[in-house]
């Protein structure tokens, strides 16, 4: 297997030359945007703005409008209403000049399996404009960015699914987009490659390309997203970092392991007045769980009262609750 | 399997320094680039030109050796007969519809879309590669026929305007192709359409004389595009005094046939590039 490497790049590294409409607007502002398929309102209104300079993460389930909004930036599809502005070029008015600002990487690897990695890029890279001498030295950029450099002269029919999806990624690079849309990007990859293809997401956020990607992955969310926002029923319902979301929807909650069984009423008496609703004891797992507000304060108090009445722990923390619980939360949990 | 640089560290800092082209691809570039990929792909996927090949040959093999005998086409050789209308018609029997189905499958079209490309240009390009592939199958079918008897009468003009109204047939049917490919959207479901053209090249001039047909069909068969294109190719290649021969002049066949390649090429092409660009 290829190693996946990149550069250890310096941060001085001279900032790219990008094409840029109007730098002070976000780069994408979306003001009620709708679009119908005959009864199916796939686009319910969507408001929402993606900042310069950070991952925007659209998350939802199946069907929610993400991918729909994703083609709608990306000029495959005109909003039946609403304004959606991308770098404040409007995609109804000037969707040309549009398609000079984006790179799109779809669900599915769209690569020519009969090609060689090399000649997909040069392929797209005369797509977007560049002459046969740029779109060399473009594609081997992008191939040394991807990790594909000593694979780049082999025929994709012969790559793995993570390389495809690397190639597709670097495919969408090749003109340098200002904004990069990436729909449902790791869908159907195994965990390694998921973190593969994470790392150089970061790393072209870091170089200073923007990032609208879409997911039905809370972990890929959190993990990559500056900015959520959460869409369901073709509206966002929900927006901001994972951890405002995460403390919207939900309390921390103290978590006490005890190693004697014999000591759960004890380690219970002391977190009932701590918690906003009475403690919760499982004798099986010896372990006592309660709500609070304040987590961390709460959780110093204890660990001195424990040592009062000198209770042998095997574990005590605090945690947030997870993204799933903020998601299920927002969206009506399946029972 | 060692692990990865980055995974415990923060990221790296992208390198990535690509000026961007300063102007979006002329339509010629556009074309040709598609077109490229498209001629690359088959020629790099043999099966496809073999399956294509295969096809013509049957088919050539199975009019000339089983039916042929049963029909008779007068004082013209059914080899003669037979031939120009296969070389006339490879369009219809060409695999660009699977071929669009499957970019639009793939989500290629999807990028095509998202790029500042000319739109138009796109299809153009499509169509050229095509017509490059139906010519391949048009010159398997005249190579083999030679071997089956195959023997043009018209002379080298003949023989030449032929093969440039082969060309010209070739060009206007694979915007047929081109539109029934985005029509079907997945390669399985263009497969099952590809069948669609049976009708118009069974009930044309191509196997049989209409004359043996029943006689509520013959206007439709004498009248239709095909019949039109396979007498204009069919009469030059024999030669003679065709009127006699075909019902009609060279020149009847030769005029309604480049009419109907034009019709074909301006509706397909508007409709194809209608259904690639709407948003």
């Amino acid at each position: 297997m290829t190693t996946f490497l990149w550069h250890h790049a310096s941060m001085h590294s001279p900032a790219t030359p990008r094409l840029d409409a109007d730098p002070d607007q976000p780069i994408i502002r979306a003001t009620g945007v709708t679009r119908s398929f005959g009864d199916v309102h796939a686009l319910a209104g969507i408001d929402l703005v993606a900042q310069r300079g950070q991952v925007t993460a659209l998350l939802g389930p199946n069907g929610a409008g993400k991918t729909t909004f994703v083609k709608a930036v990306a000029t495959l599809l005109v909003p039946d209403g609403g304004q959606l502005l991308v770098g404040g070029v409007d995609v109804c008015r000037d969707p040309q000049r549009v398609r000079r600002l984006i790179g799109l990487a779809g669900q599915s690897a769209a690569v020519e399996p009969a090609l060689t990695g090399r000649e997909n890029l040069v392929m797209v890279a005369r797509l977007f404009g560049h002459l046969p001498p740029a779109a060399r030295v473009a594609a081997d950029a992008v191939l040394d960015e991807v990790g594909l450099t000593d694979d780049g002269d082999r025929a994709v029919k012969d790559y793995s699914g993570g390389m495809r999806r690397r190639l597709d990624l670097g495919a969408s690079l090749v003109g340098s987009p200002r904004l990069l849309l990436l729909d449902e990007p790791t869908t159907g990859l195994d965990p390694r490659t998921r973190l593969e293809l994470w790392a150089s997401i970061r790393a072209l956020v870091q170089g200073g390309t923007d990032v609208v990607l879409t997911t039905q992955y809370l972990e890929e969310a959190d993990q990559l997203a500056d900015h959520v926002v959460i869409i369901d029923h073709g509206k966002v319902i929900a927006t901001g970092t994972p951890t405002e979301l995460k403390a919207q929807a939900g309390q921390d909650v103290i978590e006490v392991r005890v190693c004697d069984e014999g000591d759960l009423d004890a380690v219970g008496a002391l977190l009932a007045p701590l918690g906003t609703e009475p403690p919760r004891v499982d004798v099986p797992a010896r372990r006592a769980t309660v709500p609070v507000i304040n987590g961390t304060d709460r959780l110093s108090e204890l660990i001195r009262q424990v040592a009062d009445h000198d209770i042998a722990l095997d574990d005590i923390g605090v945690r947030r609750p997870t993204l799933d619980e903020v998601f299920l939360a927002l969206t009506g949990a399946p029972e | 399997m060692s692990p990865s640089p980055f995974l415990s560290s923060a990221p790296a800092a992208s390198t990535l320094s690509i000026s961007p082209p300063t102007n979006p691809p002329t339509a010629l570039a556009t074309a040709s680039t598609y077109a490229g990929r498209t001629i690359r792909q088959y020629i790099r996927t043999p099966q496809l030109l073999v399956v294509n090949a295969a096809t013509s040959i049957m088919f050539l093999l199975i009019f000339r050796y089983v039916f042929g005998g049963a029909i008779s086409t007068g004082s013209i050789p059914y080899a003669n007969f037979l031939i120009p209308a296969l070389a006339a018609t490879s369009g219809l029997f060409a695999s660009g519809i699977v071929g669009v189905a499957e970019d639009a499958e793939s989500g290629f079209f999807d990028r095509l879309r998202s790029l500042p490309v000319p739109r138009g240009a796109v299809m153009v390009g499509r169509s050229l590669a095509d017509t490059v592939v139906i010519l391949w199958g048009t010159f398997v079918t005249i190579a083999v026929g030679f071997a089956v008897g195959f023997r043009p009468e018209g002379g080298i003009a003949g023989s030449l305007g032929a093969l440039g109204l082969c060309i010209v047939y070739a060009f206007a049917l694979s915007w047929l192709q081109i539109f029934m490919g985005l029509v079907a959207g997945s390669a399985q479901a263009a497969q099952g359409l590809s069948f669609a053209v049976f009708p118009l090249i069974f009930v044309s001039s191509a196997y049989v004389p209409v004359e043996s047909m029943p006689g509520w069909m013959q206007p439709v068969a004498n009248n239709q595009p095909i019949t039109m294109m396979i007498g204009a190719v069919r009469s030059l290649v024999i030669g003679g005094d065709t009127t006699r021969l075909l019902g009609h002049s060279t020149t009847y066949f030769v005029v309604r046939a480049l009419i109907w390649s034009a019709v074909i090429a301006i509706v397909f092409g508007a409709l194809a590039t209608r259904r690639f660009t709407k948003q």
